[in-house]
């Protein structure tokens, strides 16, 4: 439930609109082909494996570009439209290139309560981040505020990437950035 | 990690009897400590058996609208020759609740044996938990622990050996609070935007992929296992206030308290109790002021009002608000009301899926007009325009998603206007952010 | 069908019956009460998002949306009461607050239902103090522009796409006040039924490219017409400003097109304008083409066609009265007519049965058939004997090889333009084209439609019934009252049986079936 950036930032390392070429994900005898295709039998309609799908494009190539829209549509049976309405919705897709180290501040109202503001103050200090959604100079973080993340009672709680850290106050951030691996 | 910390004597622990105890999330540990013994006698039943015990025991919806569970299965249509469907709803999205996320955490077998006990009392071969994206952990803990007890025949093709079929699968979300609608979860877990869908139909009549279709909280399902085990008629009596609300319920206290977290206590208790006993009052030097007791989508209360509710479904509604999920978030007299309502007005609208004119213009400008109060840029006719447009916001579109967004603000206003007309009037409110708050000390 | 329960209720204080099943909304339409509305359209999938069609039903304790809300009996419901007026006047305060209120400069003021409703129901002043969203408007292809900042998010052009066009190509992107219709990265609006998503939408935001900043709506005259690009005979508008055509809309026909129109026929209409056409009559003098009054040229014919054939090559976008009368000249020669159709590909729309841009690129080939005309798409001059007289009824004969013209005695053109690559006609009749007269034509499923005049015919023009009926006339076939198309068209029901029974007053705008005809059965 992240607020994403108005404009796509830019990618690191690169120019605008700059794109390496999209390498599949979902090829023919690849591990991720058997994978979804094990999910896809849990339903009785396959078009249910869609946030699955874009889930495992996520982790493999960090983003989910058009070209991925495409290529798990053709996978699914649908277009890249109907994929690009379902990844415009669900606010944990990255619609563009994010820093290696997704930093999600929570600030909804408890942790508001809690000093959540200063926690993001904190992050956007110590990663480089200029702003809100944007990536640091050096491609490793992207900070962004993000809407509850389901435990308020150990405010402020952080995601970064697939884990949750729980009581984060401005002074524990640099222990934190410190301990996460480049 | 919050967890694990001492029971507060004066807690009912049922589901949170284990929290904390690693052993009790492995299979193993789990049996030890009686695990799915409901389910082995359930499996024995006739589906309609279990459907009139849970109804017996009074349970009702923990995930927020307090429906009663076993009304609610009752109207599957056992042996109509469909598919039917069990989804759990694990999209504990509403801020201030973060139960389930514990007895996901915690608990994962007993999610898993009540998911199937439910599935097989509603013909169900098949049931979905849908967790929000950002449980990362939950899923990866209710991930093994299906692996285990699909390795170990509880689930599956024959489950416990009765040739029964029940397959349980996780299906995680991808950060949308509206997915904790039960409609659009069936949307999203079928892989489309989670839009809610216009009722009627029910999901009892076409839920998911079209078929038959019961949505059950977490916490609900996860009573199920000891209602079976204990009876309905433990159930009943534990509670304070049978037999209008039962059992024992899960509250998340959050917000400026000594000692956030989770408690469980048994329906009817005192919530002045609660919020002074065992959550240890405010924290040093400060007041409750104000507290929205359910989740972030009912009415705000005072914390005079809060000190007459007795804790069940009808003592919240006494006092103009709703138990709700049971996510309790509570300021003190250091926190600006305008400033917090403006921050949960922002989260309905960023939000609301955009299905519904109200909801998807009315939210965001709601917000504008708070955030532009805060800054000390409002006028007195914002406050009316802010009731007028909870009006044309309240009880008009498909979901509540755009009524939760007024219910908080205008009771806010309601009550503390003084607030907001003093940065109307360009005198700002004493104090507006607080110093570091000692966080899951418990 | 017989076993459809009616259901009685009071709308507005009116009395309704409706069959069971039918929305509130459809059901008072019955009563004559257009409920506001800006998502539904009855023809795709209902969605009940706009919440602008709330009305009060007695008993329900909210207000319903009459969209999705079906009859009940005994039911009481109030369109107009105070709490469902002021919820709509919410919805559309909350529709405006973001709106950029740019009518003087959108294309759709005049005809649309955002200015309509808030006229109507709407509040006179906006209490919106903020900065309004804006997002830069976006080329959707084909000839869809979409302004972003217009748009109310109804989604019927989402629907459409996916559940009649069934080329699911558009979405709707992010959600919140974020909320835009998206496309796909890689398709355009270019689907030959796209640009119906123009006319579905019901505000500016999807606007034609073709129409763009021509004229303002209230400035059109329009005029129910049929559409000539192919045999299906979609039911159309034919929209003008100062006698030129200047864009063409579908007129909704449930037996024939729904509400649609294709692109390759909404677009095709600017042939109707064009300048360079015949305005006089003209024959043969010294070898040279000169003007004359319609008696002289009539005669000059009627002199030509004594003693021979008359070969007729007649267009299939001929009207039904002007084929009929064309006959009895072909009749009283005892010669032969012929005609020759344009075809292409057929693109169906796949949510609507029985309809399609159809292979046969013209409006009446069935009711060319019917009235005698032989169909030879590849050489229609092979019957052309030497000493015939040859006459070419808006037929230009484009693309084919003339050389047998020279087996004719003389040639005969009627038509709206001049025809290229044949030997000097010896007669050139000018008539109307079909936005310029009036008649019926008959579509490939039977059904005889009729098209009103839509502007002016350029010079001494005359409509292409009043031309043929003169022209059989002079040659013997006594027309002379044949003044008016619809007597035309009772002599047409008359003789031809497959005619019998018809008369304009049966038709109406809608159209009739000729005798036999079953929908898909030709």
């Amino acid at each position: 439930m992240s607020h994403g950036p108005s404009a796509p930032p830019r990618a690191p390392g690169g120019a605008p609109g700059h794109h390496e070429p999209y390498v599949a994900v979902f090829t023919d005898g690849s591990a991720r082909q058997t994978e979804l295709r094990d999910i896809i039998s849990r339903y009785p309609d396959k078009r249910a494996a869609l946030l699955p799908a874009l889930w495992m494009v996520q982790q493999d190539r960090g983003w989910i570009s058009e070209d991925a829209m495409r290529e798990v549509g053709d996978q699914l049976g649908c277009t890249a439209a109907y994929v690009k309405g379902v990844v415009t919705f669900y606010t944990m897709y990255h619609q563009h290139p994010v820093g290696k180290h997704f930093i999600q501040v929570c600030t909804t109202s408890p942790c508001l309560c809690a000093g959540a503001d200063d926690v993001v103050k904190a992050f956007l200090e110590h990663t480089g981040c200029k702003e809100l959604g944007l990536t640091s100079p050096d491609g490793k973080y992207s900070v962004i505020e993000v809407e509850c993340l389901g435990a308020c009672g150990f405010a402020t709680p952080v995601q970064i990437n697939e884990d949750c850290v729980e009581n984060v106050t401005p002074a524990k951030v640099p222990e934190i950035l410190a301990g996460l691996r480049d | 990690m919050g967890y694990p910390h001492k029971s507060h004597p004066r807690e009912t622990p049922v589901l949170s009897k284990h929290f904390g105890d690693p052993e009790a999330r492995t299979l193993a540990g789990w049996k030890a400590r009686g695990g799915y013994t409901a389910l082995q006698q359930a499996l024995q039943m006739e589906p309609t058996a279990i459907v009139d015990i849970v109804k017996a025991s009074g349970l009702r919806g923990r995930g927020g609208a307090g429906f009663p569970t076993g009304l609610k299965w009752s109207f599957m249509k056992i042996g109509d020759g469909k598919e039917h469907y069990l989804c759990c709803n694990a999209d504990e999205s509403e801020p201030g609740t973060f139960k389930d996320r514990e007895i996901m955490r915690w608990t994962p077998h007993a999610l898993i044996e009540g998911c199937a006990i439910g599935a097989y009392a509603i013909g169900a071969e098949t049931a979905y938990i849908y967790i929000r994206g950002e449980f990362t952990e939950p899923i990866n803990v209710m991930e093994r622990a299906l692996a285990e007890a699909r390795a170990a025949g509880i689930i599956g093709k024959n489950a416990m050996g009765t040739g029964k079929t029940i397959d349980v699968w996780v299906h995680k979300g991808a950060g949308a609070y509206i997915c904790g609608e039960e409609t659009a979860l069936m949307n999203s877990l079928e892989g489309k935007r989670g839009n809610p869908r216009i009722k009627p139909p029910f999901p009892a009549v076409s839920g998911l992929f079209g078929k038959p279709t019961t949505i059950n909280n977490v916490e609900t399902l996860a009573a199920i296992p000891h209602i079976l085990n204990n009876g309905a008629e433990w159930y009943k009596a534990m509670s304070l206030s049978s037999p209008k609300s039962s059992g024992s319920k899960l509250f998340s206290v959050c917000g400026n308290v000594s000692k956030p977290g989770n408690y469980e206590v048994v329906m009817g208790f005192s919530f002045k109790e609660f919020l002074y006993d065992l959550c240890g009052g405010p924290l040093p030097g400060r007041k409750f002021k104000a507290l929205i007791p359910g989740g972030s989508s009912v009415p705000t209360i005072t914390i005079e009002e809060a000190e007459a509710i007795a804790m069940d479904y009808e003592g919240f509604v006494e006092q103009g608000t709703m138990l709700g999920s049971g996510g309790v978030i509570i300021f003190d007299d250091a926190q600006s009301m305008p400033r917090q309502l403006a921050r949960i007005a922002r989260f309905y609208a960023h939000e609301s899926c955009a299905q519904c004119t109200q909801c998807r213009e009315g939210t965001a400008w709601m917000t504008k007009i708070l955030e532009r109060i805060v800054a000390g840029q409002g006028t007195y006719e914002d406050l009316d325009t802010i009731f007028d447009l909870s009006d044309a916001m309240t009880g008009k579109t498909i979901c509540v998603l755009s009524d939760s967004c007024g219910a908080p603000v205008v009771s806010g206003i309601t009550k503390f206007r003084g607030e907001f007309e003093a940065l109307i009037k360009g005198r700002r409110s004493s104090t507006v952010t607080m110093p570091g708050v000692p966080t899951g000390s418990r | 069908m017989a076993d459809v329960r009616m259901i009685n209720l009071t709308i507005e204080g009116r009395p309704v019956t409706v069959p069971d099943g039918t929305t509130i909304l459809e059901a008072a339409k019955t009563a004559g009460i257009l409920v506001p509305h800006y998502c539904y359209h009855p023809g795709l999938p209902v969605a009940g998002v706009c919440r602008m069609c709330l009305v009060e039903v007695e008993k329900m304790p909210k207000l319903a949306p009459s969209c999705a809300t079906n009859v009940g009996e005994g039911q009481v419901v109030h369109v107009y009461s105070e709490k469902a007026l002021e919820a709509r006047k919410g919805v559309l305060e909350l529709l405006l607050i973001n709106h950029p209120l740019d009518c003087p400069i959108c294309d759709q003021a005049g005809e649309c239902e955002l200015q309509d409703y808030t006229f109507q129901e709407g509040r006179t002043d906006s209490r919106y103090r903020e900065p309004k969203r804006f997002d830069p408007m976006e080329d959707f292809g084909g000839d869809v522009l979409y302004v972003t900042n217009r748009c109310i998010l109804c989604t019927r052009c989402v629907r459409f796409m996916d559940d009649v066009h069934q080329e699911p190509v558009l979405c709707v992107a992010e959600r919140g006040d974020r909320a835009t219709i998206g496309k796909a990265p890689d398709a355009d609006l270019t689907q030959p039924w796209a640009a119906n998503v123009i006319d579905l939408c019901p505000v500016g935001a999807l606007v034609s490219k073709d129409f763009l900043n021509k004229a303002r709506a209230w400035e059109l005259d329009r005029t129910a017409s049929v559409c000539t690009g192919c045999s299906q005979g979609c039911n159309n508008v034919l929209e003008s400003r100062d006698n030129v055509i200047v864009r063409m809309k579908p007129r909704s026909n449930e037996d024939v097109n729904h509400f649609y129109l294709c692109d390759a026929g909404r677009l095709d209409y600017r042939w109707m304008n064009r300048p360079d056409r015949v305005e006089v009559p003209k024959i043969r003098m010294h070898d040279v083409l000169s003007p004359v009054d319609w008696e002289t040229a009539y005669d000059e014919a009627a002199k030509l066609l004594k003693g021979k054939r008359a070969f007729v090559v007649a267009s299939p976008s001929l009207s039904n009265e002007a084929l009929f009368l064309l006959k009895r000249v072909i009749t009283q020669t005892g010669g032969e007519g012929v005609f020759r159709c344009e075809t292409g590909f057929e693109a169906p729309l796949p949510g609507v049965p029985d309809l399609a841009l159809r292979a046969d690129r013209a409006p009446n080939v069935y009711g060319a058939e019917l009235l005698g005309f032989q169909r030879h798409d590849i050489n229609p001059l092979a019957g052309l004997k030497q000493g015939d007289v040859l006459v070419l009824a808006g037929e230009t004969l484009p693309g084919l090889d003339l050389s047998a013209t020279t087996r004719a005695s003389a040639i005969i053109v009627i038509g709206t333009v001049h025809v290229d690559g044949i030997p000097t006609p010896s007669v050139v009749l000018p008539i109307a084209n079909v936005a310029e007269e009036e008649g019926t034509f008959t579509n490939l499923r039977g059904r005889v439609q009729r098209f009103l005049q839509a502007k002016a015919a350029p010079g001494y023009v005359r409509p292409s019934w009043y031309a043929f009926a003169d022209l059989a006339t002079a040659v013997g076939a006594n027309s002379d009252d044949m003044n008016l198309p619809s007597v035309i068209f009772s002599a047409l029901a008359q003789s031809e049986p497959a005619f019998a029974g018809l008369s304009y007053d049966t038709i109406g705008l809608r159209g009739g079936l000729i005798a036999g005809a079953t929908a898909g059965a030709h």
